[in-house]
């Protein structure tokens, strides 16, 4: 693949693909996120993809837009919006055609079971999405300390998470991370 | 933007609200939608709700739970999925494109004005250092979505959904195999096991 010659052509390819294999969500595909915009393209470093993750988790708007990110951190503004077309695009053309088949014929049965089959797997992604931004952010038992805190204050009260993100900017501010 | 809220715990249907008196057009669509997600720093889902079923009553309870159901399952952003099917059930295919618009544009020009911003200071040392803070609390928020959605399958003691769910985690997060193959052989193995485990409860 001789990607690099047109990245916009690279992102789009990449996450075009990637948007109908991404079962569970924008947080389920951050491992092949990670894969193609560190390891295989090269696209951004191990800090950079940290980065990346901590402002989307900032900004308001649907998860998938750190596709926005990284695709302007590839090719400007041309690489945020064509990344972001291609994640969304496929599957929402699918969604849409989809949708309009169950609508004619109700078989309920079907989404059901399927969804019961995926929901382990959209878990086990999501804890190795958590684990491989941790390896990059937890480099100090502080840090790894603010993340167990931030992980029980989420799990155990209904606190808004925007408070838990700038509690952490703040700390990381401070310089204690 | 935090993770949305597991879908297996979707809240109860409301007490039955009368269907949708009134049908949006397109306009309506797009700003309900950027307004719920650019409110969505708690993760989308939550707003879109709110707005549909509470705000605008365009969809009861239980229509919303079964859209919802569907975009679920099919892969990709699930409210991305949500915007698309929502809009064209009104408005057809323009719909469609509005709610999307709406949910996608104003975060955009948002991500893509940070990232500018990032591009140009990202080395800056306290900006570094405060992002990398905000990184842990993700992190953090992110491990927090993954137990609550794997209470039921502790509940239920469900060994074959948490043995599946920990073989995907060694294959992507330890082995860093490719998604797609993982995907290849888990989907069709977990969907086997499903189906097989669901006739031995019925007999």
């Amino acid at each position: 693949m001789s990607s690099d010659s047109n990245p916009v052509a690279a992102l789009v390819w990449t996450f075009g693909l990637m948007s109908l294999f991404a079962v569970g969500g924008a947080n389920s595909a951050i491992p092949e996120m990670h894969r193609a915009a560190v390891d295989v393209h090269h696209w951004l470093t191990d800090k950079q993809f940290a980065d990346v993750f901590a402002i989307s988790q900032l900004s308001p708007g649907p998860n998938v837009l750190i596709v926005t990110l990284i695709g302007y951190s590839v090719a400007g503004v041309a690489g945020a919006l064509a990344a972001t077309v291609a994640m969304c695009g496929p599957t929402a053309l699918l969604a849409y055609y989809v949708s309009r088949f169950l609508d004619r014929s109700r078989d309920a049965r079907w989404p059901a079971i399927i969804q019961a089959a995926l929901v382990p797997l959209s878990i086990g992604l999501m804890a190795a999405s958590g684990l491989i931004v941790a390896q990059t952010s937890d480099q100090s038992w502080i840090a790894v300390l603010i993340t167990i805190v931030a992980a029980a204050l989420a799990f155990a009260t209904r606190i808004n998470p925007l408070w838990v993100l700038l509690a952490g900017g703040l700390l990381g501010f401070a310089g204690v991370v | 933007m935090p993770p949305e809220s597991p879908p297996v715990a979707a809240p109860a249907p409301d007490a039955s609200a009368p269907s949708p008196p009134h049908q949006p057009g397109l306009l309506e669509l797009f700003l309900a939608f950027a307004k719920m997600s650019l409110a969505g720093f708690g993760g989308v889902l939550v707003w879109a709700r709110r707005s549909i079923v509470e705000q605008h009553r365009w969809m009861t309870a239980e229509e919303f739970n079964e859209t919802f159901a569907l975009c679920h399952f099919l892969p990709g952003p699930n409210i991305v999925n949500l915007s698309v099917v929502f809009g064209s059930r009104f408005r057809g295919v323009a719909g469609g494109l509005a709610a999307f618009a709406g949910l996608v544009g104003p975060p955009m020009v948002i991500a893509t004005v940070l990232a500018a911003l990032y591009a140009r200071y990202g080395d800056i040392d306290v900006l570094r250092r405060t992002l990398a803070g905000v990184a842990c609390a993700a992190v953090g928020l992110l491990f927090a979505v993954v137990f609550k959605m794997m209470m039921p399958l502790l509940k239920r003691r469900d060994v074959t959904g948490l043995v599946i769910l920990a073989a995907v985690f060694v294959a992507i997060g330890l082995i860093r195999w490719p998604l797609q193959i993982v995907l290849l052989v888990a989907i069709p193995l977990s969907l086997a096991v499903t189906i097989l485990t669901r006739r031995m409860v019925k007999a």
